[in-house]
């Protein structure tokens, strides 16, 4: 690999600022840090999306499919767009997911946008509620999970979900959905459709975290979640969600 | 487009999650309390008309109990963990009562109530019979050769006190199963305080006519006579019990349409359209309206005999239907729509998968085969008409 003198000097010098600001090496480097470095009670996880940084280009889902195996046909994420025309119901498209984007709009004048959507990782859960035998549970770091070596795959869990983010995995026959990419955040790495989205439409958050920008976020801005009257303490909060989404 | 949908639908609802096989489980268990509701009116209730079905409603409970868990098994993605819900219940889930409440209603209810009601047979059985019969006899006494009068008494105490603790059993087998719907907020179509009690008055009817069918079916193939006043009791509580369901039902309509909140337009697209035929049609004209107007009349008007029968086999096998219409339009039709409130789906019912039509066609067909082996087994017959039976 050829660096030249200007990469070497780029790179020393973000070594240097960070090492000067206390920075560990497995931050600098990226290597992940050892397992028990991870301590769950010192995290409450969720997430924030901007509607208005999305620009629909998929790239979420397709990262979240390849990171996940996610089954084809299946989503643990997707994107929506909204069409709305004053005084009709929306008109509301997802093709496959938006896997591959969408496609151009067929009518103007319309308000548009894209929502995109995910496990929102609620903690009053009603899937964990309806689970015959505990297998889905809310972690102590507030990720809804299911255990694939328990589930019988009722399928109750799916039927409770007000938000369509549970699926039958075809392979296993139990349950799955959006982890928060479990494995990579207590890893100290961010979700795959967080790192994979191009605008910064959306951002992993830990609630816990006083130095975490989330409190500074909802300080300043108005933000929803999702069907509020559902009551599930969803932890995705929508950066200006128009009232027509569902 | 995605072939069979409407509008829009969250990319994972597309697919149906609960089957055919699902609606299957509450029509049964419904069959299992309205049945056993009925014997309870012989037994706690004195109506001393309906005695000639009294054995007959125990084995058609027994027969239908028997097979209700065996859709939720084919059902389950994981038969093989199913007994963790014993095990390992969550107690914040309303399924995970299923088994316990199952598990209490076959063994502390019925196969109790059954054995004490057939005990004084079984062990007369046990002595006259010969060969495998005399075997199985002698293990259904469970070891009791006791049949003096005395112990007849206690038998007969005990049972009844088995029939008053069971006519709540039979409330909470089909109310729950009610409640497992009616409580999932997610879902407009099923989430309603009244789900229970229209389950369990909808259990109660379809049992009746169970009942009411088999046992003139049951008299015909034996050709023996029907007891008309017997029929006649039972048609009239069928009438009184199904005007009960279809206000409940009417009523949740009602409270729905005036109340018309976010889901209604969305829902009362759904039943206009792809509910049209199993709601509108069947379930309410063909399998409520024409029974009860078919009863209606046998209440008022006096008829032959050989006309009230044929009558009371219409409404009773209408009715059937239009129960099995019922729990077809709760289960599948929750699923039918968006819960987006944008789209709809189409369930298409394979055959010969495990989920499929053909499993479900057994499953139907086996709580009857298991009732003619128990009616061989322990005949509901009085003695003297049984007689050559063996």
């Amino acid at each position: 690999m050829d660096i030249s003198r200007r990469d070497l000097f780029q790179v020393g010098g973000k070594l240097l600022v960070l090492a000067s600001v206390g920075a560990t090496l497995e931050q600098i480097t990226g290597a992940a840090p050892p397992s028990d470095a991870y301590k769950m009670a010192d995290h409450w996880w969720g997430m924030l999306i901007d509607i208005d940084k999305c620009i629909g280009c998929g790239n979420c889902v397709r990262a979240c499919s390849k990171e996940n195996n996610v089954p084809e046909g299946y989503f643990r994420t997707w994107v929506e767009r909204y069409q709305v025309e004053e005084g009709k119901q929306p008109r509301v498209d997802s093709p496959n997911g938006a896997m591959d984007g969408f496609p151009p709009n067929t009518r103007t004048g319309l308000k548009a946008f894209f929502v995109p959507k995910l496990c929102n990782q609620c903690a009053d859960s009603p899937c964990v509620q309806v689970c015959p035998v505990g297998a889905t549970f809310v972690s102590p770091d507030g990720v809804v999970l299911v255990d694939k070596s328990y589930c019988l795959g009722c399928r109750y869990c799916v039927q409770a979900c007000p938000y369509g983010c549970r699926y039958l995995h075809p392979e296993t026959n139990t349950v799955d959905k959006c982890t928060l990419c479990y494995h990579r955040i207590t890893q100290g790495l961010t979700t795959a459709c967080c790192e994979s989205c191009p605008t910064g439409a959306r951002q992993l958050v830990d609630f816990k975290n006083p130095r975490d920008p989330v409190h500074e976020f909802l300080r300043h801005n108005k933000v929803q979640v999702l069907k509020p009257y559902m009551a599930t303490e969803a932890k995705v909060y929508y950066k200006n969600l128009d009232g027509s989404v569902r | 487009m995605i072939p069979g949908v409407d509008g829009f639908m969250y990319p994972n609802e597309v697919e149906l999650q609960w089957s055919l096989l699902i609606v299957l489980y509450p029509y049964i268990t419904g069959l299992v309390a309205g049945a056993f509701i009925l014997a309870s009116l012989e037994r706690v209730f004195k109506v001393e008309a309906v005695k000639p079905t009294y054995r007959l409603a125990l084995l058609t409970a027994l027969a239908f109990l028997l097979v209700a868990p065996l859709p939720l098994q084919l059902h389950l993605g994981h038969p093989e963990r199913s007994f963790e819900m014993y095990l390992t219940p969550h107690t914040s889930s309303a399924m995970a009562m299923f088994g316990f409440v199952y598990l209490w209603y076959l063994t502390v209810v019925l196969l109790l109530e059954i054995w004490l009601e057939y005990r004084a047979d079984i062990v007369r059985l046990a002595q006259t019979s010969s060969g495998i019969r005399r075997i199985v006899y002698k293990l259904l006494t469970l070891g009791s050769q006791n049949v003096s009068p005395a112990s007849r008494l206690i038998d007969d105490k005990v049972g009844w006190a088995v029939t008053v603790i069971g006519i709540p059993s039979a409330f909470l087998l089909h109310g729950y199963v009610g409640f497992i719907f009616g409580s999932v907020k997610a879902n407009p179509w099923w989430s309603s305080p009244l789900m229970p009690i229209v389950f369990l008055f909808s259990a109660m009817v379809s049992g009746i006519a169970a009942v009411l069918v088999l046992y003139m079916a049951a008299m015909k193939v034996k050709k023996m006579a029907i007891d008309m006043r017997c029929v006649d009791t039972i048609a009239k509580y069928l009438f009184y019990t199904f005007i009960i369901d279809f206000t409940l039902e009417m009523l949740d309509l009602v409270h729905r349409t005036y109340e018309a909140d976010e889901s209604f337009r969305s829902l009362d697209f759904m039943v206009h359209t792809r509910l049209w035929f199993s709601q509108v049609i069947l379930q309410i004209f063909v399998g409520t309206l024409t029974p009860l107007a078919i009863l209606a009349a046998t209440q008022v008007w006096k008829f032959r005999d050989a006309v009230r029968r044929g009558l009371y086999v219409g409404a009773g096998l209408l009715t059937l239907v239009g129960i099995f219409a019922m729990r077809w339009n709760v289960v599948i039709g929750g699923q039918l729509f968006s819960k987006s409130f944008l789209g709809y789906t189409t369930y298409k019912i394979d055959f010969v998968t495990r989920e499929g039509l053909l499993p479900a066609i057994f499953l139907m067909l086996l709580p009857f085969v298991i009732f003619v082996v128990l009616v061989k087994l322990l005949p509901p017959w009085p003695e003297r008409e049984t007689a050559g039976v063996d």
